[in-house]
């Protein structure tokens, strides 16, 4: 398992010690974790998941209310013109 | 006589009697607060100002009119900060809503009041993971209170709140419960509503009461209990009267004791207790079943793969953006990988990067898919079960509170201590923690809980059986 690469993928930065000392601590859970291996489980259909409760759906109503904006952007780090201000996306 | 120290069943008809008022009970909690929970650590903070402004307006016929409750960090409550004991959050959000939940406790009169600690995001099993200040076990302030609901299992064994709500999502009610002596209920999956609770995993957590007593966790269940739009995965079958049956026979009531259970690992003290208040069961006219839940080795890894997964999707949210820690950055990615490397504590990293891992491309199959259908095996287990028997009986936890500190080098053995509570879970069953004695350690009394599981919409008989071992432990 390649620490720094899932680190980059879960948008997390590590110092190297982190990455050293989470990497073996994953390691040691994850051959823990080996042992599902073990199980069998051929009688379960691999689709099949969970409680078996299904697509709840509901009919295509008129829009309810939502959040106020201002609601919103009270918890927002940065605002400007109404708006949640963040560093620029496209170079 | 400080109010703090009432149940809601005594609230109520203190305030029916007209013998106290909201604003006084209210004061009195604020009292011994300030008082007692320094150095426990139950509460992260209380707004006993916005509490009796809510109390100002509360219809007392209602059902839980003018009845306090303290809400662990990860619930909103509208106007209340929702810190999730993390510093992602914590100073930084203010809820703009309220759960479903803390809805319909208010529809019930009841008066959201403090903010109770617990384990970041609700990972972890002793509340040491809080990233704001610690807890301590009321019965021994070197010992933990157990987690993730450590906060509120401390507020209610300390008589600073009259009861308060928890999360489950492995055992994170349950066992603080067992580990501080209180009443402890895990609804079944979809039972109440998740809308509103910051969200670990989506298919294993609920919300459920913890109290003084099993009628209290049936007075609050009643009010949480029940269908939401808002929760896709939340059940629309009727709630029954859980108060009415409370006092039901147990005769002939079958009870599955799973021998997985009461084997290796299982502290001898501990089993002295849970199979003492198995006899008292049985003294009520209740039946013993041996029975065997097979596939309980495989759950702690089951759960770790599949809730870890979850977590680390359910976390992604955290990115800096729109609530929450920003840390200051040039770019768009150091603004995700430095406010969330800033924001998170080291077991919440730890899990988001398995989770990651685990959903991750070559892997997905070989650890999460797996999981789950090892997950079927296991609620194939309890559904087989219980058409045999009416409810499972067993310990919640292999020991009792262990010392602050003592598993902090070792994430692995913390997970082990999970085995009781988290196959319940899994198979989306509900459970309950009631204490049952306690046992002599290291000088100090420390609690003990028995646990009770029920099939899936089984509260009724399993606040039953509960009730009534509490009427006749004494």
């Amino acid at each position: 398992m390649d620490i720094r690469q899932v680190a980059k993928l879960a948008r997390l930065e590590l110092t190297d010690a982190e990455a050293t000392t989470y990497g073996a601590q994953l390691e040691m859970i994850l051959s823990y974790v080996e042992q599902l291996k073990a199980v069998d489980v051929s009688s379960v259909d691999p689709d099949l998941l969970g409680s078996g409760l299904c697509d709840v759906l509901r009919d295509d109503e008129k829009v309810l209310p939502s959040l106020p904006v201002e609601a919103v952007l009270a918890n927002a780090p940065a605002t400007a013109l109404g708006q949640i201000k963040m560093p620029k996306v496209i170079e | 006589m400080n109010a703090a120290s009432l149940t809601i069943t005594q609230l109520r008809e203190a305030y029916t009697s007209g013998t106290l008022k909201p604003e006084a009970v209210l004061h009195d909690i604020a009292s011994v607060i300030q008082s007692k929970d320094g150095p426990l650590g139950g509460y992260l903070s209380h707004d006993l100002d916005r509490a009796l402004a809510d109390a100002a307006s509360v219809d007392l016929s209602l059902p839980l009119g003018g009845v306090p409750i303290a809400i662990k960090d990860l619930i909103n409550v509208a106007g209340h900060p929702c810190g999730c004991a993390s510093k992602m959050l914590t100073g930084t959000y203010t809820a703009p809503y309220d759960a479903t939940v803390i809805r319909k406790l208010r529809e019930a009169g009841a008066v959201p009041f403090g903010r109770t600690n617990m384990d970041e995001f609700a990972m972890g099993s002793s509340n040491e993971n809080s990233a704001i200040r610690p807890c301590r076990n009321p019965h021994d302030h070197s010992r933990i209170p157990g987690g993730s609901s450590g906060g509120s299992a401390v507020v209610v064994a300390a008589d600073t709140a009259i009861a308060a709500l928890g999360t489950d999502t492995g055992g994170s009610i349950r066992q603080p419960a067992a580990h501080c002596g209180i009443v402890g209920l895990k609804p079944s999956y979809g039972r109440v509503s998740r809308y509103g609770l910051v969200a670990f995993a989506s298919s294993l957590d609920q919300a459920g009461p913890m109290t003084k007593t099993v009628e209290d966790a049936a007075r609050l269940l009643q009010v949480m209990a029940g269908p939401c739009d808002r929760d896709s995965n939340c059940r629309s079958e009727p709630v029954p009267d859980y108060l009415a049956t409370l006092g039901d026979d147990l005769k002939g009531v079958r009870i599955g004791l799973p021998k997985e259970y009461f084997a290796d690992g299982l502290d001898p003290k501990v089993k002295s207790l849970v199979e003492k208040a198995i006899t008292t069961l049985t003294g009520l006219g209740a039946k013993t079943v041996e029975i065997s839940l097979p596939h309980t080795t495989a759950a702690i890894a089951t759960y770790y793969v599949i809730a870890n997964a979850e977590a680390s999707a359910n976390l992604a949210r955290f990115d800096g953006v729109r609530y929450g820690h920003r840390a200051a950055a040039d770019d768009l990615l150091g603004l995700y990988e430095r406010s969330r490397a800033e924001g998170f504590g080291p077991e919440v990293k730890r899990r988001i990067l398995l989770g990651t891992y685990v959903l991750s491309s070559g892997y997905y199959d070989a650890y999460y898919r797996r999981a789950q259908q090892v997950r079927t095996l296991i609620t194939r287990d309890f559904a087989e079960t219980f058409e045999k028997v009416d409810l499972i009986a067993s310990p919640v936890t292999p020991t009792p509170a262990f010392r602050l500190g003592e598993k902090e080098s070792d994430p692995l053995a913390m997970y082990l201590a999970d085995i009781y509570t988290i196959s319940a879970n899994l198979a989306g069953v509900c459970g309950i923690s009631v204490p049952c004695g306690m046992v002599e350690e290291g000088g100090s009394k420390l609690p003990v809980g028995l646990q009770l599981l029920g099939p899936i919409l089984g509260e009724a008989k399993l606040l039953n059986a509960a009730h009534r071992y509490e009427m006749a432990r004494g």
